[in-house]
């Protein structure tokens, strides 16, 4: 009794240390993003001082100069078209494949999904000048179309993944239920499993739009000034004069807020797909 | 109301077998279980009949229409499921309204009929709530009139009432039953508590290992078993099993040594050979205290049920046979006891387990629903 007790709830000093162990790396993790931001309110000169500034005069010159150098907001619609457009074709595509995967399984259906999930272990250095090719014949270079279809490509295994997990969460007695009251498939699909999967759909959508905004290779490899999204954007700062701290912390920090914003705003319920469970 | 016929139905999967040729008529209005341990094939042999397996052997004739291909909710049946299988999202009145609204029944009409099984259910002032908000048996209860909407040619329940507690399945089991009587509709229910097949059949189908070990109405499978399997399955407590080798006595009478203690004469015309190894059944019921009985032991464990007292006594070592003795019944642990057993009562199984002798106690008259 006193051992399963002891089991259940850690003492106060495991207490202690888990939740000191838990802020630290929390810290850990957050510290760059926290540096790019405060770098991003310096002045070149003081980016750069050594020893690093933790006090300084904020100013806002480095945005100012990133937006008269490049399109923030050219990108910033590029970003969302792309990871939206994805994620909306994503998971079109992917709703009915994981649908059959999880209610008609075949015998080979497991060795279908680790196929699926072992074209993300691929490099895609790997495939870039093939696919190059390809985009430049099909005229899809620096277009959003041929940058929604690429990302789509990209994200698709892991949203069939996602989906085919909640499905097999649906009790398959209640959609048995449903072929017996007569739903023909589709209607099994729309009226009795999407309403009871929407949580866990919705979670994939999400994270979706979440690895598309953060896509990087594919979008810098095949755009140029028209289709580029905010990844193309911050790179565009780092090369050709040398490194301007300041300023590529601006880009970055200009970057990354709309979807830091949107995963704080969405958090619960990313969380609580995440963790499964959703559907129960 | 259908009548439903299966012609040596067969279920493989890959190269196992697990429904093995089954052939059952249901007839109209009646009342089947299908009762066996699990993995006996009785589910699957039910999700055959609703159309949710295929069938990969045999016919499945509904009203002499067969139905093998047809699809589930062509068949004309309702399934209620162990997880109620209710849909969450939809209230309570949806839910029951689902098949109809799917077969495009008005909507005067739909809700005429879901209101009609709300107050056939006691469910009239739950139809606004979701699943989620009712009780287990409620939703029970949810799931049957989802299934009494749609006025199906038979009902199918698969074990309807194992994820209830034990009062409220008694409860439910009451209800099922006296709903049938109501509706008088076909019924294949499907349990592996052998209680609840006993008290609500017209019929049970007693299956293990994927074959039809005994048909019959209850009280013929209680008295006369075809076999040991179906002895020792029907009835709580278990039927006594007593190995036994057979003796011809005097006057063409058979006698039976009952290992570890003197001989039993069996009443009637037994046809058993000299020698012959066998199983002597006799029911806890059947077996009494006497002055001087034919076997005697010691009262290992005693019982108090309130209303019956059971007794174990111990023949020989590993030897136990359970007595059913009156309430009061003076007996207690370390009793040196000597038993009576009704002989004609007796049932007697041979080698391979069938039984060689059906006894002749009072014959079980056919139950009138049976007939109808």
């Amino acid at each position: 009794m006193t051992n399963a007790t002891a089991g259940r709830r850690p003492s106060t000093f495991s207490y202690i240390l888990m939740t000191i162990l838990g802020w630290t790396a929390a810290l850990v993790m957050f510290f760059p993003i926290f540096w790019m931001v405060m770098s991003a309110f310096k002045r070149e000169i003081d980016a750069i001082a050594v020893p690093p500034l933790f006090v300084f005069e904020p100013t806002l010159e480095n945005f100012a100069a990133v937006q008269s150098r490049a399109n923030y907001f050219g990108a910033a619609w590029n970003s969302i078209v792309i990871s939206v457009g994805s994620t909306i074709l994503g998971t079109l595509l992917a709703l009915p494949a994981a649908y059959a995967m999880a209610f008609y399984p075949g015998r080979r259906t497991k060795d279908l999904l680790l196929w699926m999930l072992s074209t993300k272990m691929m490099p895609a250095v790997g495939v870039l000048v093939p696919m190059y090719l390809l985009f430049k014949n099909a005229g899809l270079l620096d277009t959003r179309t041929g940058l929604v279809l690429i990302t789509t490509l990209a994200n698709l295994p892991i949203i069939v993944w996602m989906l085919y997990s909640f499905f097999k969460e649906v009790p398959g007695e209640i959609i048995e239920a449903s072929r017996m009251d007569g739903a023909k498939p589709f209607q099994q699909f729309a009226m009795v499993l999407m309403p009871l999967a929407l949580p866990g759909i919705a979670s994939t959508a999400l994270l979706s739009i979440i690895l598309a905004w953060n896509e990087a290779f594919w979008t810098i490899n095949l755009t140029a000034a028209n289709a580029g999204p905010l990844t193309a954007f911050i790179a565009s700062f780092s090369s050709p004069e040398g490194l301007f701290w300041a300023k590529l912390s601006a880009a970055s920090t200009l970057a990354v807020a709309p979807i830091l914003v949107f995963g704080w705003m969405t958090q619960r319920q990313l969380v609580r797909g995440l963790t499964f469970g959703a559907v129960k | 109301m259908a009548k439903l016929q299966l012609q040596g139905i067969r279920k493989r999967y890959g190269a196992v077998e697990v429904v093995k040729g089954i052939d059952l008529t249901v007839n109209e209005r009646e009342f089947v279980v299908f009762v066996g341990p699990s993995g006996c094939g009785k589910s699957t042999l039910l999700r055959m009949i609703a159309g949710l397996e295929e069938i990969t052997g045999g016919t499945l004739l509904i009203n002499g229409e067969r139905v093998n291909e047809t699809a589930p909710d062509k068949r004309g049946l309702a399934m209620v499921f162990q997880s109620y299988a209710l849909y969450p999202h939809m209230s309570v009145g949806d839910n029951m309204a689902f098949a109809l609204r799917l077969a495009g029944v008005p909507k005067e009409a739909r809700d005429r009929k879901v209101q009609e099984a709300a107050r056939i259910l006691q469910l009239d002032s739950f139809l606004d709530r979701k699943p989620g908000q009712l009780s287990g048996g409620q939703r029970q209860r949810v799931a049957i009139g989802r299934a009494i909407v749609r006025e199906p040619r038979a009902f199918l329940f698969d074990e309807p009432l194992s994820n209830l507690d034990a009062s409220l399945r008694v409860q439910m089991r009451i209800e099922i039953a006296r709903l049938h009587r109501t509706l008088g509709a076909t019924t294949i229910y499907v349990t592996h508590d052998q209680v609840e097949a006993m008290t609500m059949a017209d019929r049970i189908v007693v299956l293990n290992g994927g074959i039809v070990e005994q048909v019959g109405t209850p009280l013929e499978l209680y008295h006369a078993p075809a076999n040991l399997f179906v002895a020792t399955f029907i009835g709580a407590p278990k039927m006594n099993i007593l190995p036994a080798t057979a003796r011809s006595g005097k006057n063409g009478a058979t006698l039976l040594d009952l290992e570890g203690s003197g001989p039993i004469e069996v009443p009637g015309d037994a046809s058993l050979q000299d020698g012959q190894p066998v199983s002597v059944g006799v029911r806890p019921e059947h077996v009494s205290l006497a002055e001087s009985g034919l076997i005697g032991g010691s009262v290992e464990i005693v019982e108090h049920l309130g209303d019956e007292t059971l007794a174990y006594v111990m023949l020989a070592p590993g030897r136990m046979i359970t007595v059913r003795v009156a309430p009061d019944a003076d007996v207690e642990v370390g009793d040196r006891v000597s038993l009576a057993v009704r002989t004609e009562a007796m049932c007697l199984f041979g080698a391979d387990g069938r039984a060689l002798r059906v006894p002749n106690l009072r014959q079980p008259r056919p139950r009138q629903v049976a007939l109808a």
